[in-house]
């Protein structure tokens, strides 16, 4: 019972650090971004080929996803997404789903459609037992890296320059711009921060989430669910929506298999109808 | 007073008048059947797509709503036929209208998940009822066949008259016949007051609401109407199949969908048609050209699209007219 909890709780956190960059780009940046999960299975791929063919150990592939992930996110916000920001939803999204279809075929092409496994560590592998909850080793690596990660992005948002020049800039671009905030660069590295979390997610997340290439499709409803029923105005709301979907999904799966995914579903489509804004936005947003 | 009200009239019945081109593509489409009897199940494919765009354009084109899960209708509908064939009556036409109620009953009865919230939390319900309904066709295998599809169907001929042949040919008329007269209805709704109300909606919602149209009513009603047509094109592939996948209520049907109407443009009710047409060929093309990787091709159009600029792709018949009325205009200006 407790380790379903424990379990829940880094898949929770893990689905946050998935979908925290997309809480920015949808909340803050208002992009319908579907082609996030798309970050975060290039992450996992990173950490694969790093791993499997040239034999870097776990740990320096992490760093490794965020910074070519975020190279990858930068280098398309750049040239295609910074374009949108204006554009119609509709727009957003059938240029997202574009972006999505072409990752796809791209991880297919390339690395073969089957799932990829990675060898974690052997301090990684494996479980103890502490007051008899049985704790798996890795998740517990996953909580503790996801903590430090949400702890320090909170910090980031609130308490330094960067934080609040991009609250100004979200806020009102054009007064931002007036005070010599430069909007742009701070676009280009917030979406380059979230598709690099996504990254690190993903790369976290091979073992436990799997990696193939339809993983940006199979996970966008469960980065969308955290997103909108988390709201868009505080990185908190997805970080309790997030642990609450991961410990009701762990829990879901385990003591009722035949009901699938349906709970969650309709979990969304009930909040979603009595809150339509999220469960914790601020209203009038 | 009355001279307005038969302003308004004149303007409405000019506005729903009859072009040359749409006898033409009907025509062009009745033709097909002699001219192409070797493409009649590709055609197929195309009137059912044809229809599923419409229904979109309905909702979209009109009513402005965004849905990233359409295909739960498609897929209700196709199910619905489907399991009407297996299990109690083959007749095509029964099973047509059994589907568009079943459809448009679930559409009535999800309306009110698109009456709230943004742009956003509508993508977010549509999307999740087409997941929940497809979670649902996957784990109730007892009725739908589960992962393995619903098979056993055997339809008998259509009205008790016109056999399902083997080239596809009875299939492609009944598909056309039911697109031509679901079409014909579409033309007739949207260009009725109604629909010209949906529009006043679509574009300042408020404002509408000020003048003395109820937003709410009408999103409903197109909305369910919107599902019968998309129910009834699933219907329509289940019964010249024989077979419904569980693909039916896959995410990229609802994708396919939206691109179709991107490519016709949506908003007045033939860019389904033309975009059916175009996606059409173009999927089997490449599909035949990179079998396995077409997907990445329907992605780069889908990016090329948006950042060319739908209006610009769309906009062709007005910018033919323009380009047409501009070059008579100088002309008419040197005379004088």
């Amino acid at each position: 019972m407790l380790t379903i909890l424990f379990d829940g709780v880094a898949y929770g956190m893990l689905l946050f650090i998935l979908a925290c960059g997309l809480s920015i780009t949808l909340g803050l940046m208002n992009f319908v971004n579907l082609a996030h999960g798309a970050f975060a299975m290039a992450g996992g791929y990173v950490t694969v080929i790093l791993m499997n063919r040239f034999g870097i150990s776990f740990y320096w592939c992490l760093p490794a996803a965020f910074f070519v992930t975020a190279l990858i996110g930068a280098a398309l916000e750049v040239t295609l997404y910074r374009r949108l920001y204006r554009a119609s939803h509709l727009d957003q999204v059938l240029f997202s789903i574009g972006l999505v279809f072409m990752a796809i075929s791209a991880a297919d092409y390339f690395m073969g459609g089957q799932q990829q496994l990675i060898n974690l560590p052997a301090e990684l592998r494996g479980r103890f037992d502490l007051f008899g909850i049985g704790i798996g080793r890795s998740r517990l690596f996953v909580i503790v890296i996801c903590a430090m990660l949400t702890v320090a992005l909170q910090l980031a948002l609130t308490r330094t320059r960067f934080g609040s020049q991009l609250r100004a800039a979200v806020d009102d671009g054009r007064v931002a711009r007036g005070l010599g905030i430069s909007v742009s660069t701070i676009f280009v590295l917030t979406f380059a921060l979230g598709s690099g979390l996504a990254g690190l997610g993903g790369a976290l997340g091979a073992d436990m989430l799997g990696l193939d290439p339809n993983f940006p499709l199979k996970f966008l409803i469960y980065f969308m669910i955290v997103v909108t029923v988390g709201g868009t105005s505080s990185i908190t709301g997805p970080f309790v929506a997030a642990l609450l979907l991961g410990v009701a999904d762990v829990a879901g799966k385990y003591y009722l298999p035949q009901a699938g995914a349906f709970i969650i579903y309709a979990v969304m489509i009930l909040v979603l109808i009595v809150r339509p804004n999220g469960l914790f936005s601020r209203e009038g947003r | 007073m009355t001279s307005g009200k038969t302003l308004a009239l004149t303007l409405l019945g000019a506005k729903g008048r009859w072009r040359m081109w749409e006898f033409a593509l009907w025509l062009v489409a009745i033709a097909a059947t002699f001219l192409l009897p070797s493409q009649l199940l590709i055609l197929t494919e195309v009137a059912i797509l044809a229809l599923f765009a419409v229904s979109l354009d309905l909702i979209l084109g009109y009513a402005g709503i965004v849905s990233l899960g359409h295909t739960a209708f498609f897929g209700l509908g196709a199910y619905a036929a489907g399991i009407l064939a297996r299990d109690y009556v083959t007749e095509p036409v029964t099973g047509l209208v059994f589907a568009g109620l079943v459809s448009g009953l679930f559409g009535l009865a999800t309306s009110f998940l698109v009456l709230r919230g943004s742009d956003l939390t509508r993508l977010m319900t549509t999307f999740g009822v087409a997941m929940l309904l497809a979670e649902l066709g996957n784990q109730m295998a007892w009725l739908t066949g589960g992962a393995d599809g619903l098979s056993g169907i055997s339809m008998s001929p259509i009205l008790g008259l016109f056999e399902f042949d083997l080239w596809g040919r009875n299939g492609y008329i009944y598909c056309l016949a039911v697109l031509i007269v679901l079409t014909f209805i579409a033309r007739r709704i949207v260009n009725s007051p109604f629909g010209l109300s949906l529009m006043a909606i679509k574009r300042n919602p408020r404002r509408a609401a000020m003048l003395g149209i109820s937003p709410k009513r009408r999103i409903v009603v197109i909305y369910a109407i919107s599902a019968a047509y998309a129910g009834m094109a699933g219907a329509l592939l289940t019964q010249t199949t024989s077979f419904v996948s569980p693909d039916v209520l896959a995410f990229h049907r609802s994708a396919d969908v939206l691109l179709v109407l991107v490519i016709g443009g949506a908003g007045y009710l033939y860019g389904g048609i033309f975009g059916a047409i175009i996606f059409t060929l173009l999927r089997d093309w490449l599909s035949v050209a990179t079998p396995q990787y077409w997907m990445f091709w329907i992605g780069l159009i889908l990016v090329a699209i948006v950042m060319i600029g739908r209006e610009r792709l769309t906009g062709w018949p007005a910018l033919l007219a323009r380009s047409l009325r501009g070059k008579s205009e100088p002309a008419g200006k040197e005379t004088p």
